[in-house]
């Protein structure tokens, strides 16, 4: 993975709001709006703006359905998004290495 | 940027967060046991009261009457330990900001619920073929199934209690006349013992 280009650290994820929702839809199949607010407790705009960014990273997938009268959305991680959120742990922990020898 | 170390750890909670039941009440394990261990005395005092032997006593359980006030007393314990757990999780998980009725505890419930339903089931199997001394065996079995497959989604010592379950249900299966001991012991003494260990690891 080196060989690509946007391998290291991800712009992306330079939000620990945008990460957050990554990490848990890298163990999650998928996860809901509301959900989503009760675990990571933030509000409607600030949490819809940052999964919009995502969407638009092409890393989650949004799927739009009711649940009896209510819209439910809910959100799940794109191939491209997993390999990024792994190349962006692999960066991580390379950081950490690469410290700890210097 | 943040430290790297930092935001591993930040990752890392965010995904136990998300996928495990981490409201689970110590303390309401502590108090099933209590109820558990009651129940046993109780029982103990119907069937083997006037011998004051472990076993030897089953012909007894062919007496309806008898039968009747077991089953009555299993589901009163049952529901008295299933709603002290109910509202101990519900308080603890309101206090630390993390909700009861999460996808993480459905999928906690949901791996506990089909083995225990199951077994609950096979037991009444069990007594409509009047083969009574294998019930501790079943209870004790089957919900260990249950702990050791929902471990994955709640707190680590919830698989060291399920194999402790299965444990005790393999030797009251072999040896039947320790049964009831077996089962206060599973679902008595260690739910008190685990339950103390989760209060104190987790919730001070």
């Amino acid at each position: 993975m080196s060989a690509k280009p946007q391998a290291g650290y991800d712009k992306v994820f330079d939000n620990v709001l945008r990460l957050r929702i990554m990490s848990v839809l890298m163990v999650n199949p998928s996860c809901d709006f509301t959900s989503f607010k009760e675990l990571l407790q933030v509000t409607d705009g600030n949490l819809a703006s940052h999964l919009r960014h995502l969407e638009n990273a092409n890393y989650i997938q949004v799927a739009k359905s009711f649940a009896g009268r209510k819209p439910l959305t809910t959100y799940a991680a794109t191939e491209t998004g997993k390999k990024a959120f792994q190349s962006h742990l692999d960066f991580l922990e390379h950081l950490i290495t690469a410290s700890k020898t210097s | 940027m943040k430290n790297p170390k930092e935001e591993l750890a930040e990752i890392k909670s965010m995904m136990e967060r998300s996928t495990r039941f981490l409201s689970l009440s110590g303390l309401s394990g502590v108090l099933a046991g209590m109820y558990a261990l009651a129940a046993a005395g109780l029982t103990w005092y119907w069937i083997y009261f006037p011998s004051s032997s472990w076993g030897a006593g089953a012909a007894i359980l062919s007496f309806r009457e008898v039968l009747n006030r077991l089953l009555l007393l299993g589901l009163a314990t049952l529901i008295a330990a299933v709603s002290t757990a109910y509202f101990l999780s519900k308080k603890k998980g309101s206090n630390s900001s993390q909700l009861f009725w999460t996808p993480a505890s459905k999928r906690f419930l949901q791996a506990l619920f089909l083995p225990v339903a199951l077994g609950g089931f096979f037991c009444f199997a069990l007594l409509h073929e009047s083969a009574f001394v294998l019930i501790p065996a079943a209870t004790l079995i089957f919900y260990g199934i249950g702990l050791v497959q929902s471990a994955q989604f709640t707190l680590g010592e919830i698989k060291n209690l399920g194999y402790t379950q299965l444990a005790l249900g393999l030797i009251s299966a072999f040896f039947p006349d320790f049964g009831l001991l077996c089962w206060a012991l599973g679902f008595g003494v260690f739910h008190v013992i685990y339950g103390a260990l989760m209060y104190f690891r987790h919730e001070r």
